[in-house]
């Protein structure tokens, strides 16, 4: 660009909705947040206070056990959803990209439909079906012969956390199965061919060639994992309430800043800890996607076909 | 592609698990439909069977559409969905194209600064967002979902139209030039309608997100006349837990909107996601 040239005008024309809204909305409010947990409220004022609202968050008893149990639940809410979700996601991807699969299409929208749908929807129709008053789930059993299996999954204190997290995986199967089905699309015939002629096929053609191809896009699907379950919130509120039932045994970050922010019960809302807890699950996100990108990907060798 | 790889035992296997993977995926939502046309009783007799001719019964429908105010629900989510599509799809390709065709300095700044928005989530900000529409009087307003939806579906939209909008020939556009076509004529008529297919992709991303989201109408707009289906239909399920019949229903209304634009939209999501348009 040279100096002499007027001001192009059009550029900023092109530029100026875009930005202003997503600066408006997005940042400012962005670092609003990340600003307002530096302050409290004292006498109906707003006042300066530092650090503190991060001293009671990770110290003072009566707030740092909740937010210990909602962090310790988010990442065993992280850790299904790693362990489970993806490899399933893997396995149907594998299946569906097998050459000359009848249905493929039917199958692949078929397995999707669970991700289109609402947590409101999901939530409740999960709820519906393992209620021991309805009795799908314990007749289900029964019909196998398992019935001692059954218990109210949803209400104990000891499976509820888990029960969610896997309805949850039911739910987004369908996001890592698309994203891996496109990776193992692109790679090229000439290679699966030239394993062939080394005696590779089937299940080792697999694990020695395709896996180590696709490397790069489960690293993708990790951290859309990580960030989606570290923001979630609705399926919890769906299923359990703010409360996050029982005994706050499902709670994770969304719904305990939720909690914190609007008030629940007795407890007045505080915009402030509000902000904190925000400022809290902001770091953890930052923090994932920093080791993703500088840890994760930079390592993974990417092959350009 | 050779026959080696293929035997008719390993796709009997593939079939055997891709069906027993589809019921898993469909017979919630399977239950749920069939039981919402049935009367209470056999709810709960048989909650597996089909209806027919004596359990066949609309009762729960009737209470919906009689309690809840579904059709405006569906009218607010319908206009938030729409417009918050249309200014994402406006200002992201306007964005895009400034990005994608000019050198200007600054230019990878700006694109960095508005890719930020793709891996933090907007959550993070709802508390200040949530001021912010106090202060401006858009709470409790579709403008504020709508604002909030198009600041969230911007960055990823700039990333992928300026991907697109990159490929566009120069001489395309220079050959308008040329011919006196102005900077504003030459995005509408030349490049908007060569990006099309990266526009649908864009759309079907940002549609279900936004129809589904719980959080923004929870908090910036839960007053009665502004509740979006997804909201309404939480409300309304969660106030008559106990009529089975009314729950039912609710649910599958919620269902089949959301199914009726899978079916339109599926090929194109499915293009989308698979054309590598995310990597």
């Amino acid at each position: 660009m040279s100096e002499r040239r007027p001001v192009r005008w059009h550029i900023v024309v092109f530029l100026a909705p875009a930005v202003i809204v997503y600066t408006a909305v997005m940042i400012l409010p962005l670092f609003a947040t990340l600003r307002l947990a530096l302050f409290a409220e004292v006498e109906q004022t707003r006042v300066f206070v530092g650090l503190d609202n991060f001293r009671t968050l990770f110290g003072d008893p009566r707030w740092s056990a909740s937010f210990w149990n909602a962090l310790g639940n988010n990442f065993w809410f992280f850790a299904i959803h790693m362990a489970v979700q993806n490899p399933i996601g893997i396995a149907l991807a594998a299946i569906l990209s097998s050459p000359r699969l009848r249905f493929a299409h039917l199958y692949r929208s078929a397995i999707f439909v669970p991700t289109i749908l609402s947590f409101v929807i999901v939530g409740f129709a999960w709820k519906l079906i393992l209620s021991p008053i309805w009795g799908i789930a314990p007749n289900m059993l029964d019909a196998i012969g398992l019935q001692k299996l059954y218990a109210p999954w949803l209400g104990l204190e000891s499976t509820s956390l888990t029960t969610l997290a896997l309805i949850s995986v039911w739910q987004f199967v369908g996001i890592p199965m698309m994203l891996i089905y496109a990776a193992l699309l692109s790679i090229p015939d000439e290679i699966l061919e030239a394993g062939e002629c080394d005696g590779i096929t089937g299940l080792s053609a697999f694990w020695k060639i395709k896996l180590p191809l696709i490397l790069p896009s489960i690293g993708i699907i990790s951290i859309l994992t990580f960030v989606g379950n570290f923001n979630a919130f609705d399926l919890i509120y769906s299923a359990q309430g703010a409360l996050a039932g029982p005994n706050f045994a499902t709670d994770i970050l969304g719904t305990f800043m939720y909690r914190t922010f609007f008030g629940f019960q007795l407890q007045l809302g505080d915009p402030h800890m509000g902000s904190a807890i925000a400022t809290a699950m902001f770091g953890i996100i930052l923090i994932g996607v920093c080791i993703y990108l500088f840890g994760i990907q930079t390592r993974l060798r990417r092959y350009q076909f | 592609m050779t026959t080696a790889r293929h035997s008719p035992l390993n796709s009997l296997a593939a079939h055997a698990a891709l069906i027993a993977y589809v019921i898993v995926a469909l017979f919630p939502v399977f239950v749920i439909v069939i039981n919402s046309f049935k009367d209470r009783r056999s709810i709960f007799r048989e909650p597996l069977a089909l209806p027919d001719a004596d359990s066949f019964s609309l009762i729960g429908y009737q209470t919906v559409l009689k309690q809840g105010d579904f059709f405006l629900y569906f009218q607010n989510s319908m206009i938030v969905t729409v417009a918050s599509l249309f200014f994402i799809l406006l200002f992201g390709a306007m964005a895009a194209f400034a990005l994608a065709e000019y050198r200007f300095r600054g230019n990878l700044l700006m694109g960095l600064y508005l890719a930020l928005g793709i891996m933090i989530p907007i959550r993070i900000g709802t508390v200040a967002i949530l001021e912010m529409m106090v202060a401006t009087g858009l709470v409790n307003t579709l403008w504020a979902l709508i604002l909030v939806y198009t600041a969230q579906g911007l960055p990823l939209a700039v990333f992928i139209l300026s991907e697109f909008m990159r490929q566009v020939s120069d001489d395309l556009k220079n050959a308008g030039r040329i011919d006196g076509l102005s900077e504003y004529r030459i995005f509408a008529q030349l490049v908007v309608p060569l990006v099309r297919p990266a526009l649908a992709t864009v759309a079907v991303f940002n549609m279900i997100p936004i129809w589904n989201d719980l959080w923004f109408p929870l908090i910036l707009a839960p007053a009665e006349e502004t509740k979006t289906l997804t909201l309404g239909s939480q409300v309304f399920i969660g106030q008559f837990v106990t009529d089975w019949n009314a729950v039912l229903s609710a649910l599958s209304m919620a269902i089949l909107p959301v199914m009726g634009l899978y079916v339109i939209f599926s090929r194109q999501l499915i293009r989308g996601i698979t054309s590598g348009a995310v990597k």
